[in-house]
């Protein structure tokens, strides 16, 4: 049962890890903006939309 | 009516100005333009992700040449090497993901730019290029002509690189990590199961939760300690005197406990507490980082002037370096820096900034100009009277009220109930140890931490955090942005309103223009009419080439005409425009200018309509035409907000205008409004202190930096601005212009929220009051603090944001 001692450190240690990771993201800034990624994540297929959708997107609207 | 919309900027379309380009329609030019640069570098999905994203770009004619100055430039950057530069931009525009997409895909538009990423919370753009490929002023211009102009002034000069305040996030991060595990570990002892292996494993597991413990008391609670030891150094007892002691206590009984081998202490409930504490902090300090309140005249300023040497050659230098003695350059639109004298012959000085007064100043050569004024009209000389720091309006700042630090300025409502909090509670934990004592010497130890644990007002200092933050948002949503969550407290309290007159209960765009017809009919008899249809666009179109703000509001007046050819064009300053169209000669300008001799000597029979009034006289083809009166045009809805305002608040309203305005504002006022007329900035700051004195607590509503000392000096100063991102003065809120009219209502949801704030107070202390209970009578478990402390989290954090959107939804 003294296996405890082991599985825990264990997981202590991959603990310790992902805070490494953490304090490392927030160093790099990552955590600064956290409104922005959300958005510029769409972006990723930009270009093909444009050039399918383009005539039907806009038509001007009307009052 | 059809009228439609930009297709890139989104406002009306005036039929006759309407560009059909590639099926789309188009306002202007200007518009056209960036669609076009758009449409070629196969940029135009930026019109998916938002309808009508765009802004029209300005002119932009040397305004940037200071960019071309190394020592400027250099200031700027955040990161030079030879073939890398990153520059971080203050692009007021950014508002949708079409702004964040255009602006991340600059490398297309530009080469030599090789990155670049916006922060949208900030609204700045950071831009990595190779200066050997393209200069700053080149990416800056490109950044204009796609309606993207960045803001730069005096206050990105000193800033360089700059350093953020990461600990609160790390502190979280620290607080989270322990607390997350700390739970895991102690979940076999909430059950209390007498099995063998964890009576076995029991001293690890608790020993391995105090060293999980300790990176969580030591650093991220550190907050709370240095806070508590201050307030007793000053001799204020604030919250953070019951945080800091029950944290302690918790940790030095539970380490007790451990070492003692009496159970498991209380390290989940500190570490959870701490979490719960700093994620509120966390959630409070979210405002506005875009908007900075703390501007000063640095951030009116332009980062450089053209200075001319004394072999005529110019050259841009950074403002600083300015001095006694210098010849300057000074264009259309730019800002004196400096107090000085002129030497050109003549110049047209808008004084807005300072004096709040819309309509230019003439100066002939060898008049004083101060700092803060605006060129109006062709370019200028003046010779340098004193250096920036020596200048009117700095001095200004020098102003004591400037200095004084807002942070000591009030109490808060925690603070206050703090007071009251701490001398209790210590008297509940003496007065339970001594019942004990002999009792047993033992549980009295216990009671006696118990009682102090317990009571930690976490879920007390919850309240204030998370209801202010959260009205902070709501409030934000509808463009008024405070400073910070003490501004909510001070709202609530405000006794008596002050009202600026210009820019603030008028509008400093839409001037109300009257047409007044020549009142004594020329030979013939007949009454001579600008309005006819022919007269009206030449007169249109005569104006069309001037940048006199009074040219610009008439423009804007006058109904959309044809275009006509100009052919000769002379603006004569401070005096008016001589304009030949088609072989008409259109005069347009002061009295002097257009007025027959004759009918000046003989005062007209309508009178001058209001002293304060300016008015533009016309004379076509040699025949005087009239005139257009300006007058000034009050907010929408002024009249019903003043009403609603006048039944709870005293209002004032102070102007740096003579009085020629009096009676209109009284017909338009509440009885009993005082109005108070040819104040000075100066005056302006000591009426305020007067009325602070008499023990009122006074809002201050204003704009330009004429009351910049006042809005200082009142209790709360709110800026009302046209572009909530450029020109305010230093303030406690700012508020759009727009939104005037909600003042009334910011005003009610900010009482709301205090008692809100009241409310939950209340119900935290039942909790303490329950938690007490178990704690006196010697019962209080671990399990038990486990259970009450997040629970009372919860509820008062959901209760407090239930609350706060309930008054915000109710008008």
């Amino acid at each position: 049962m003294s296996v405890i001692y082991l599985l825990i450190s264990i997981s202590i240690i991959v603990a310790i890890g992902f805070f490494i990771a953490f304090i490392r993201a927030v160093k790099t800034g990552q955590y600064d903006d956290d409104y922005t990624p959300s958005v510029r994540m769409l972006f990723d297929d930009e270009l093909i939309q444009s050039k399918v959708e383009k005539p039907k997107v806009k038509s001007p609207t009307t009052l | 009516m059809d009228t439609q919309n930009c297709f890139h900027c989104g406002l009306d379309i005036i039929k006759e100005d309407e560009i059909i380009f590639d099926a789309k329609n188009f306002c202007c030019n200007g518009c056209k333009t960036v669609y076009e640069i758009f449409s070629l570098n196969d940029l135009t999905c930026y019109y998916d992700f938002e309808k009508s994203p765009g802004a029209t770009p300005q002119e932009i004619n040397g305004k940037y040449d200071f960019l071309d100055n190394e020592s400027i430039v250099s200031k700027l950057l955040e990161f030079e090497e030879n073939s890398t530069a990153i520059i971080s931009l203050s692009i007021p525009h950014i508002h949708c993901s079409s702004c964040i997409w255009i602006l991340e895909n600059l490398q297309r538009l530009q080469k030599g730019i090789s990155t670049s990423q916006v922060n949208f919370p900030e609204k700045r753009v950071r831009i990595t290029f190779n200066p050997e490929v393209v200069s700053i002023k080149n990416i800056v211009y490109l950044l204009s002509s796609i309606g993207y102009e960045p803001y730069i002034s005096l206050e990105n000069y000193e800033m360089g690189s700059n350093n953020v305040d990461r600990s609160l996030t790390y502190k979280l991060g620290v607080a989270f990590f322990c607390f997350g595990n700390i739970m895991l570990l102690s979940f076999p002892e909430y059950f209390e199961v007498k099995e063998y292996w964890l009576d076995q494993y029991r001293g690890f597991f608790r020993w391995l939760i105090f060293t999980l413990a300790l990176p969580s008391f030591f650093y991220s609670a550190s907050g709370y300690y240095v806070s508590a030891y201050k307030s007793i150094k000053s001799k204020m007892l604030n919250i953070d005197i019951p945080i800091a002691l029950g944290i302690i206590v918790m940790f030095i009984r539970s380490t007790f406990d451990i070492v003692m081998d009496y159970g498991s202490g209380f390290f989940d409930s500190l570490t959870g507490l701490i979490f719960f504490m700093l994620l509120g902090k966390m959630f409070q300090i979210k405002t506005y980082s875009f908007l900075s309140f703390e501007r000063d005249f640095k951030s009116y300023f332009p980062i450089a002037i053209t200075k001319i040497n004394t072999d005529a050659s110019e050259e841009s230098v950074a403002i600083y370096e300015v001095q006694k003695g210098d010849r300057l350059l000074i264009r259309n639109q730019e800002l004196i820096p400096v107090d000085g004298i002129l030497i050109s012959e003549k110049a047209e000085i808008d004084y807005s900034f300072v004096t709040g007064e819309a309509i230019p100043v003439t100066k002939q050569s060898g008049d004083k100009v101060f700092a803060g004024g605006k060129q109006i009209g062709k370019v200028i000389e003046m010779e340098v009277l004193h250096s920036v720091s020596q200048s009117y309006l700095t001095q200004l700042w020098s102003n004591d009220v400037f200095q004084k630090n807002v942070e000591q300025k009030h109490k808060t409502i925690t603070d206050r109930i703090s007071r009251y909090f701490t001398p209790i509670l210590l008297l509940i934990a003496f007065s339970g140890f001594v019942y004990w004592i002999f009792i047993d010497a033992n549980i009295a130890f216990n009671v006696f931490t118990a009682v102090l644990i317990v009571a930690c007002p976490c879920a007390l200092a919850l309240t204030a955090p998370f209801t202010f933050g959260n009205v902070l948002r709501i409030l934000g949503k509808q463009k008024f942005y405070l400073k910070n969550a003490l501004v909510i407290e001070q709202l609530a309290k405000v006794d008596t309103i002050v009202f600026d007159k210009t820019g603030t209960i008028t509008a400093n765009k839409k001037s109300n223009i009257s047409y007044e017809s020549s009142p004594n009919p020329s030979e013939g008899g007949e009454q001579k009419t600008v309005e006819t249809d022919t007269n009206l666009i030449l007169i249109k179109n005569a104006l069309r080439g001037s940048n006199h703000p009074l040219s610009r509001m008439l423009y804007d007046f006058l109904p959309e005409m044809k275009r006509l050819k100009i052919d000769d064009f002379e603006e004569i300053t401070g005096k008016g425009i001589k304009v030949k169209i088609e072989g008409n000669i259109i005069q347009i300008g002061s009295a002097e200018f257009c007025v027959p001799p004759l009918s000046v000597s003989s005062p007209s029979p309508s009178g001058r309509v209001g002293e304060g009034n300016t008015s533009v006289h016309i004379k076509i083809n040699g025949v005087y035409y009239g005139k257009f009166i300006f007058n000034n045009q009050y907010r929408d809805g002024l009249e019903e907000l003043f009403k609603n305002l006048s039944s709870k608040y005293q209002i004032k309203v102070l102007s740096g205008d003579n009085e020629g305005e009096r009676s209109v504002l009284e017909k338009l006022l509440p009885k009993g409004t005082e109005l108070i007329f040819n104040q000075k900035p100066e005056e302006k700051l000591e009426f305020i202190k007067k009325l602070q004195e008499e023990g009122e607590n006074v809002m201050m509503v204003g704009d330009g930096l004429n009351d910049a000392g006042a809005l200082a000096q009142s209790n709360v100063g709110i800026s009302i601005s046209e572009n909530v991102n450029v020109f305010s003065p230093a303030c406690d809120a700012i508020l759009d212009a727009n939104e005037f009219q909600k003042l009334n209502y910011f005003l009610k949801l900010s009482k709301n929220s205090i008692t809100t704030i009241k409310m939950s107070f209340a119900l935290s202390l039942l909790y303490n009051v329950v938690g007490l209970s178990f704690a006196i009578t010697g019962n209080l478990l671990p399990l038990v603090a486990a259970i009450i402390m997040p629970l009372s989290t919860i509820t008062i954090v959901s209760f407090v944001t239930v609350m706060s959107s309930y008054y915000a939804n109710k008008k």
